[in-house]
């Protein structure tokens, strides 16, 4: 999929809008001149009020492959400038204009052939990029063993939970560290290096290894790997920020 | 291309005569930091204006106190277009700390914990324009704010506020800090909307 | 306020300079590491991105969006190696 197709403005429109939890919506925008964008892939969203303002947020893709109509989800963070918008404003028909595909780096392609198996770990909102990976990879016949593992506060604040667990190709696994599934055999509680090594795939697979979530996440997790003996080559990370 | 959305107001807000050109108030107060927050116990703190013959002029976080905080209501412009009116802050003036300092040089360079920069005008600093804040909004100034102290210089854009701050070091010219080396206005007067250069 | 990474300035680089910033490998000056840039940290502000060594916290750059052009400071790279993709 990776081209050499140049990074620019596209415009964008909004064909649905659906929550995905209370405070986070579903996007799909068809986008005529898209050149379609590799699974992890992240667009800008630029929003220009009606004086002349604008202001631009990054957010990854829940979708991937050839199609001009993509899927995000964006979560409202209290205060923000943009999410807010995004969340309880954005219209049905009303258009965006966002630049993209961007990021070649959090990226998973399919490949022949696929020897290590591949290792998804999200935290909160940072599940996007990783179900469109584990979404691209539903959609080859063969191809590397994948796994998720999902830490999230609660069910409520789960995204794509139909989704995932009707994944075939991805074994998921979710922690919830606030509130738990009623009838889990689990409390809730955070992810400590003791579950993170018990659900993961070991470091003697030299798993390819994806971690995306909040800056605080990420460095945990990715500490704990590397004291766990994974590569730290083999460990991408993506980390978001508050600033949405 | 020209899209506008148009229920999107950015953080929104009213016109106020006391808002400079291009501000919009708000009521909380954002964080902007270049770097990790520096971690600073007031028992290792310490304030130090230094001048061309070297000669050092310091102030333990005691010693501070001493010389005397103050009330100050007072409103704050940040170049990325917020304001708050009628803050209330605690601090020391510059002009008490500047009293046994003798320089012919008349730019400082503010230096802060962390290495942030910014340069002003000496005249800037005095005649009850500037203090080494340490209280905000009626408690000790957090960290992500700029804690333990910080440069309040109000008139100016808040950048020129440094967070953290350390000291200061007199200079012959107006040599830039560190926005102003990266677009920046060198004096930031959000009265003229001195924004970039 | 914590960082983010390289990967959140993949569009500013772009519309500024037409290259794809998470396969670009730099080289601090300050510490003379050398790492893709999608693994510096990055501090966003409404001011402008700060990028800095994950190693030694070095300043590698800044980029500010102004009013009529977007300024790029990358004093802080010995260089840039950006892969014709």
């Amino acid at each position: 999929m990776i081209t050499s197709n140049r990074v620019r403005w596209h415009l964008g429109r909004v064909i649905s809008r659906q929550f995905e939890t209370g405070s986070a919506v579903r996007l799909e925008l068809a986008v005529p001149t898209w050149p379609g964008n590799d699974a992890g892939a992240h667009l800008d969203i630029r929003l220009t009020a009606p004086g002349g303002y604008q202001a631009s947020r990054s957010y990854s893709l829940a979708s991937s492959g050839e199609s001009t109509r993509v899927v995000l989800v964006v979560q409202e963070l209290p205060g923000g400038e943009v999410s807010p918008f995004l969340v309880r404003q954005l219209a049905e028909g009303e258009e965006v204009e966002v630049q993209g595909p961007l990021g070649r780096f959090f990226v998973w392609i399919p490949a022949e052939p696929e020897q290590s198996p591949v290792q998804l770990i999200a935290g909160g909102s940072g599940v996007v990029p990783l179900f469109s990976m584990a979404s691209a990879r539903e959609r080859e016949l063969k191809g590397a063993e994948f796994r998720l593992l999902y830490s999230v506060r609660s069910p409520r604040d789960e995204f794509f939970a139909d989704e995932l667990a009707e994944l075939s190709r991805t074994v998921v696994e979710i922690v919830y560290t606030r509130e738990s599934a009623p009838g889990a055999g689990r409390p809730p509680g955070r992810l400590t290096r003791e579950a993170l090594a018990a659900s993961t795939f070991p470091a003697s697979l030299s798993p390819r290894i994806f971690v995306c979530g909040p800056t605080s996440f990420v460095e945990a997790v990715a500490g704990w790997l590397v004291e766990l003996g994974h590569d730290p080559t083999q460990i991408r990370t993506e980390r978001f920020g508050g600033s949405r | 291309m020209t899209v506008i959305n148009s229920g999107f107001g950015g953080r929104g807000g009213s016109s106020d005569p006391r808002l400079p050109p291009g501000q919009t108030h708000v009521y909380d107060w954002p964080v902007l930091s270049t770097g990790p927050t520096p971690n600073v116990d007031e028992s290792r703190w310490s304030f130090t204006i230094t001048t061309e013959d070297q000669v050092a002029h310091r102030w333990n976080w005691s010693e501070l106190q001493e010389v005397g905080v103050e009330d100050i209501v007072t409103d704050i412009h940040c170049v990325t277009h917020w304001s708050k009116l009628d803050m209330a802050w605690r601090g020391v003036p510059i002009d008490r700390l500047f009293e046994d300092v003798e320089t012919s040089y008349d730019y400082v360079m503010v230096r802060s914990y962390g290495g942030y920069t910014t340069n002003l005008p000496l005249e800037d600093l005095l005649d009850g324009q500037a203090w080494v804040a340490t209280e905000a909004e009626g408690e000790p100034l957090r960290p992500e704010h700029g804690g333990p102290a910080r440069l309040l210089v109000p008139h100016l854009y808040f950048w020129k506020s440094a967070k953290w701050v350390r000291g200061m070091e007199m200079m012959p010219s107006d040599d830039p800090g560190f926005w102003e080396q990266n677009g920046y206005h060198l004096r930031g007067d959000p009265w003229r909307e001195e924004r970039y250069w | 306020m914590t960082h983010v990474d390289g990967n959140a300035l993949a569009g500013a680089f772009a519309t500024a300079l037409g290259i794809e910033i998470t396969v670009t490998v730099g080289r601090c000056r300050g510490c003379g590491s050398s790492f893709n840039l999608a693994c510096a940290h990055v501090f966003i502000t409404a001011m402008g991105a700060v990028m800095r060594c994950g190693h030694c916290q070095a300043v590698l750059g800044v980029i500010v969006r102004g009013f009529r052009e977007t300024l790029v400071n990358l004093s802080g790279l010995d260089y840039i190696r950006v892969p014709r993709l």
